[in-house]
């Protein structure tokens, strides 16, 4: 398989200079993915799954033949230009599908409102900002962003759980609030209350300050960090012998965490998150891609399950697929009808359909899980329930979510949230 | 210290009565007034103690690293390297045998070992040297992360901390008082307190060793006059292999400390190489009481910090060091050489 993939690299990169001469029979995807950095093993998994998706169409989409280049970032916005302007210039590239991080999101938005006669699907960044403020008409996302993300979690503690006095320890950064905005709008809308909120920054390693320094009167505490921060919190909230319940953000129970030795993950045991998928969503749809997926490559190539940046790198690709087959391969007139055909898609994924709002942004499913200790002792995460038609302004009209703000340490202001919920 | 008093009778006033201040904030019940203005009283004694804490593995790690540093003048940038080979191994052992306390000697001999072959093989080829020992170090922590990413991966593990240690203790500082006189005394993390014990013997034992004993002497005399002291007849080479060792091993143990009460994880190297960097700089080089004083200062300064100015905590750190090197570049304890 990686031999097949550098073999296709180096083909390509030998066929440089006649790219340029325009072959009317096929159409080039540009895959913009990190490979370094953090999320490197994500990235991988994302051009993994690029391949599943053209696999399953057989390299075919509007009567021609798709071929694709990949770019490597490390996740820095300046790199994810770069690499994309290599695409589009010496690669000739008609479509780029990525990036993957939020910052990167962002970069490439600017991006590609210099280039407006061509497109760019959004691999799995989850800016806020991406696609709302002062968004491109060619950048899509089909993919939900961070604050959706966060959306039905709320809901769900208060109704299912009954907490609804909860402090708040998050990551001192743009995910970190936009997350929690996801959060926040939704369990203050429900009736909830957020005591006190801690912000920290990332890469902390000793919280026992901010532990000791949590309310007493609380239902619970809403974790807004991941990776090795939320190890660190974790380890120290058992030794300081607290045990309040938790709710975790989208990062807070993911593989990292749950892949982590030692006991320090056994204190989120019954934490509810939320986020883009349930690893055990029953549905058919769901199902088949995971199969697909783990006969596609063999197991030590792969994870068990696709994860978040591969699931979102094929439903992007599924999407310009689907809109090439609609205008029939027709990217000429600056890819006007693909651009519409994309806009207007109501697209069948393997998370639920997924629809496209005048930004260009998704609305589709947010999951509910709970993290539960599976057959042999290991931590997994466990469906509990789902919300679906998440849109971008998580139920508000647009003038309402405006008026929010964007997300910051004091943004959303609880109280208002509430009064205006009636 | 009566020197000290006699010559700086001013510090010495201001010292006393921060150090009476502190100890008022930590043991007398705090008036409302006060818990207005700082925030709760369990608060202030938690960031206080973490900070404390904190500071005993900075100075297990640091300790290591002045001796190398600055009795040897070994420029030794691998010495993260062994604090997360010490802690990945001391996960090993802990899990193996079940026993945390067994891995503690088990790795001191280990990762000491590694550091006798280290001082064996590479700096004894390089004496006085300090770019190359730099470079040659820098590889070395390279070569040594990769090596410990392919082994155990890039996940993270934390140390489990024995049953007896598990959990809070109680300590008898009065951390609050409710409404009908009964006394809330303060709960903290029993394997903190238990390691910040454990560091400071372990504090005690080394000056204790470097001033009291025929060794320290031995040591202290072949940092002045090497020479000298060889053709006295000692055998030089093999006194500073034991202090490499020594060294080596603490940071170490250091690892399994840090692993116990934070995590370990890539990366995680070169951070407890840098503390250990600020700590000597802020100490001094050379000096035990100083890494303890550094540590404690930088300990400090991160937990207060991240409790009561979040937004500022990481640059604390950074500026107190810059405030040392203008106004005492030796340190807080070094010597002018």
């Amino acid at each position: 398989m990686r031999k097949a993939f550098l073999a296709t690299a180096m083909a390509a990169a030998v066929a440089l200079p006649t790219a340029a001469m325009a072959q009317d029979d096929t159409i080039k995807l540009g895959v913009l993915v990190a490979l370094e950095g953090a999320f490197a093993e994500g990235g991988k998994d994302s051009v993994r799954n690029v391949e599943l998706a053209l696999q399953q169409h057989d390299f075919m989409a509007g009567g021609k033949t798709i071929e694709y280049v990949v770019a490597p970032s490390d996740t820095t916005p300046d790199t994810a230009v770069r690499q994309a302007r290599k695409l589009i210039e010496q690669d000739g590239v008609d479509i780029i599908i990525g990036p993957l991080s939020g910052s990167e999101g962002i970069a490439m938005r600017d991006y590609a409102k210099t280039i407006p006669d061509k497109t760019v699907i959004n691999g799995i960044s989850g800016a806020l900002e991406t696609t709302w403020v002062d968004p491109a008409d060619n950048f899509f996302r089909f993919n939900l962003d961070g604050a959706q993300w966060g959306a039905g979690l709320g809901t769900y503690v208060v109704e299912e759980k009954g907490w609804d006095r909860v402090a708040t320890v998050a990551a001192d950064y743009s995910f970190g609030y936009t997350n929690f905005l996801g959060f926040a709008v939704d369990f203050c809308r429900a009736g909830g209350e957020i005591v006190e909120r801690f912000w920290v920054p990332l890469g902390s390693s000793d919280f026992g300050g901010v532990i000791a320094a949590m309310p007493d009167d609380i239902d619970a505490i809403y974790l807004g960090v991941g990776g090795t921060d939320a190890i660190n919190f974790l380890n120290q909230y058992r030794q300081a012998g607290a045990d309040t319940n938790l709710i975790g953000g989208t990062i807070m129970a993911d593989q990292t965490v749950l892949t982590s030795r030692g006991r320090a993950k056994q204190a989120l045991i019954g934490t509810p998150t939320s986020g883009a998928l349930a690893e055990d969503n029953p549905d058919p749809a769901w199902q088949d891609y995971v199969q697909a997926y783990q006969d596609a490559f063999p197991e030590d190539e792969r994870f068990p399950t696709p994860s978040l940046f591969g699931v979102g790198y094929y439903i992007a690709t599924l999407a310009a697929i689907e809109a090439l087959n609609q205008v029939d391969g027709d990217l000429g007139n600056g890819q006007q009808a693909f651009q519409e055909a994309l806009a207007n898609l109501s697209l069948e994924t393997p998370l639920g359909t997924v629809e496209l709002n005048e930004n260009r942004q998704a609305s589709g499913t947010v999951y509910i899980n709970e993290v539960q200790e599976g057959p042999d002792g290991n931590l997994v995460n466990v469906m509990v329930g789902k919300k679906e038609g998440v849109n971008q302004t998580l139920g508000m009209t647009p003038e309402e979510f405006r008026a929010m703000g964007l997300p910051s340490r004091d943004t959303p202001d609880c109280e208002a949230l509430a009064a205006s919920a009636g | 210290m009566p020197g000290f008093v006699g010559r700086h009778p001013f510090w010495s006033l201001v010292i006393a009565v921060l150090a009476a201040l502190l100890l008022w904030l930590v043991f007398a019940p705090w008036p409302p007034g006060l818990e207005q203005m700082l925030g709760r009283k369990r608060v202030f004694l938690n960031a206080l103690f973490g900070g404390i804490t904190l500071g005993a593995l900075y100075f297990l790690v640091a300790s290591g690293f002045t001796l190398i540093f600055g009795l040897m003048r070994n420029v030794n940038l691998a010495h993260g390297s062994l604090y997360l080979f010490g802690g990945y191994l001391g996960f090993e052992i802990s899990e193996a045998t079940g026993s945390w306390l067994l891995a503690f000697p088990v790795v001191f001999i280990v990762v000491g070992l590694l550091g006798l072959l280290l001082q064996h093989f590479v700096f004894r080829r390089m004496e006085g040297e300090e770019l190359r020992q730099t470079m040659v170090t820098i590889g070395l922590s390279v070569v040594l992360a990769d090596l410990m990413l392919w082994w155990w991966g890039g996940q993270s593990y934390t140390i489990f901390a024995p049953d007896w240690l598990s959990g809070p203790t109680t300590l008898p500082i009065i951390s609050s008082v409710r409404e009908g006189g009964e006394i809330v005394y303060l709960r903290y993390p029993a394997v903190r307190m238990a390691i910040l014990v454990a560091a400071i013997v372990i504090g005690v034992g080394m000056w204790l060793l470097l001033n009291r004993t025929r060794v320290g002497m031995l040591i202290r005399a072949g940092v002045d006059d090497r020479e000298m002291l060889a053709a006295s007849g000692v055998r030089i080479q093999y006194v500073f292999l034991a202090v490499f060792a020594f060294g080596a091993g603490l940071a170490g143990i250091a690892g399994i400390v840090g692993g116990t009460f934070q995590s370990l994880s890539p990366g995680e190297d070169t951070r407890f190489l840098l503390a250990s960097l600020v700590v000597v700089i802020v100490g001094g080089m050379g000096s035990i009481p100083g890494a303890a004083i550094g540590a404690l200062v930088i300990g400090l300064s991160e937990q207060l910090g991240l409790v009561y100015a979040p937004t500022y905590s990481v640059v604390f750190t950074f500026l107190i060091m810059a405030a040392v090197l203008a106004f005492r570049p030796q340190g807080l304890l070094g010597r002018a050489r």
